[in-house]
């Protein structure tokens, strides 16, 4: 789990069965262990309520196996965060109170997911979140606001214009994005050593 | 001096009656100036002087929070309680110069809701006066569910309905007409916040269904404002100041820690703020907890009481002040 050391660094906590109506999770490969570990403690039959958007990845076919065998009352299973975030947007959109929200993976697939759940109107502190996975981080450059994803060294180069930045623990639940900034704006031929900082 | 109750020297500018039970008060500034702004939900701490007993209740502000001019409260009628509202129904005549504290906002809106859903159960409908109020204003989208004895008792319901239509909903116990709970809870959009004041049994009610329909309780506020129960009288020890006092049966601890010249902090006097929490030294007896602030563990421990709301039956009890 990832460590906390300013306030705007998320904080995480483990995935529990809440009371509610419906209970919407969003999980990547390595976050869909968070749901199955979470089942063992659910009570029965709380999976009959349950839409589960599970993003793969290049995940394993087991995990889909695994969350199948749950019984969710709806399974779905997509490549990437953006294919998922229609129907995940879609489900908010319909939504009411009552309806539970748990998201599970990497940083950067919580941050996504939380992003669009807030645009509904969850506030943050209503869902659950387990880290699981890669600390890989998603970065947006200061200067160019390009975004790039799975960021793992310190510091790292902004694949849209090429600065090399500082990934700072400066999280933006906005963008659900970490902050990175020049790191040798004084002389570009000043190149700190590049090591791996977020595994 | 009381945490955030700096005091207001106001004078009773008008009084009217609004239904057999309930009563308006108004007031103004004795200086003239504006009174301090407030925000929709926020309550004011009035002192009652009552001969030798100063009473202290707190009331909900109902005028418009964005008219300064005077403050508005109503007052139900409470024939077996411990005379505060009889004090106020008998004695207060406009003219008459009172004290009441700045505003102080426990039940506010969380202005970053979709949409606010209220309930409102009798006298539990002065904050929503305000708050409607202040939303209207702001274009906020709102719905109230106002459950009242008989359409007689209804205060303020024909206000409401006449500025808000069908925003609001009424039921009459006399008809036998209920609020539809789950179904209402469950119809509500996606960062609905729900608001509830009335009496302590609605609240329950309330509170307990929203938990078990998943509403998170970050969306769940209620307002309760409970009257110290009366009660045996006791002695206690002010161990800071070294004073035993006496709590009558009428008075609250908190009372007759004010009345023993010790000025501890309040803000709403029912229980649930948590500003007068104060230590237990040692006690041989029984606690009376009626406070919604404590755990129940907290409770158990016997280790911290509310005086605001809260009792003792026993031979010794030692308070930290
Ligand atoms: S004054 Fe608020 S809990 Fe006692």
């Amino acid at each position: 789990m990832a460590a906390k050391s300013i306030i705007s660094r998320p904080v995480y906590g483990t995935l529990s069965p809440q009371l509610g109506r419906h209970h919407l999770f969003v999980a990547d490969a390595e976050g869909a262990r968070a749901i199955s570990d979470m089942a063992a403690k659910a009570p029965a039959g709380f999976f009959t309520d349950a839409h589960i958007i599970y993003i793969a990845g290049s995940g394993s076919e087991a995990n889909v196996v695994a969350l199948e065998a749950l019984g969710p009352a709806q399974f779905y299973q997509g490549p990437s965060f953006a294919s998922a975030l229609p129907r995940l947007k879609q489900t908010l959109t319909n939504a009411h109170m009552g309806l539970r929200v748990y998201l599970a993976g990497t940083e950067g697939l919580i941050g996504q997911a939380m992003q669009a759940a807030l645009e509904a109107g969850i506030d943050h502190t209503s869902m659950l979140t387990e880290h699981r996975g890669s600390l890989a981080r998603r970065m947006q450059c200061v200067h160019c606001k390009g975004i790039t994803e799975n960021v793992t060294t310190q510091p790292a180069a902004c694949s849209h214009c090429g600065l090399l930045l500082l990934v700072r623990d400066h999280y933006s639940r906005r963008i659900a994005a970490f902050q990175g900034v020049c790191i040798n704006a004084e002389d570009r031929s000043e190149i700190p050593p590049i090591e791996e900082a977020f595994p | 001096m009381s945490t955030g109750t700096t005091k207001l020297d106001v004078v009773v500018s008008d009084v009217v009656p609004v239904n057999d039970l309930v009563t308006r008060f108004h007031f103004r500034r004795r200086d003239g100036q504006l009174l301090p702004t407030f925000s929709g939900g926020a309550h004011v701490v009035v002192e009652m002087r009552d001969g030798e007993r100063t009473r202290l209740n707190p009331y909900s502000l109902m005028g418009s929070p964005l008219d300064t001019r005077e403050y508005t409260i109503s007052v139900r009628r409470d024939d077996v309680g411990r005379g505060g509202s009889l004090f106020m129904h008998n004695q207060v005549r406009p003219g008459l110069e009172m004290v009441v504290s700045y505003p102080v906002n426990l039940f506010s809106l969380d202005l970053r809701a979709k949409k606010h859903l209220m309930l409102a159960g009798g006298i539990g409908i002065t904050p929503f006066m305000a708050q409607t109020t202040q939303l209207a204003a702001e274009g906020g989208n709102f719905e109230l569910h106002y459950t009242c004895r008989t359409a007689s008792l209804g205060t303020y319901a024909d206000v409401l309905r006449e500025r808000y239509d069908r925003r609001v909903r009424l039921y009459h116990d006399d008809l036998g007409e209920r609020i539809e709970l789950d179904r209402l809870l469950s119809s509500q959009p996606l960062g609905t916040h729900l608001y509830v004041c009335g009496p302590a049994g609605m609240i329950g009610w309330v509170r307990d269904r929203a938990a078990a329909l998943g509403w998170p309780s970050e969306t769940v506020h209620f307002e309760h404002f409970a009257a110290p129960q009366p009660g045996a009288p006791f002695d206690v020890t002010l161990a800071i100041s070294g004073k035993t006092i006496r709590v009558g049966e009428q008075q609250s601890l908190l009372e007759a820690i004010e009345a023993a010249g010790v000025d501890p902090p309040y803000l709403c006097r029912g229980g649930v703020c948590g500003q007068c929490e104060t230590n237990v030294i040692s006690a041989d007896g029984k606690f009376i907890h009626n406070d919604h602030w404590l755990t129940e563990e907290e409770h158990r421990s016997g280790k911290k009481i509310m005086p605001c709301v809260s009792r003792f039956e026993g031979r010794s009890l030692v308070l930290e002040r």
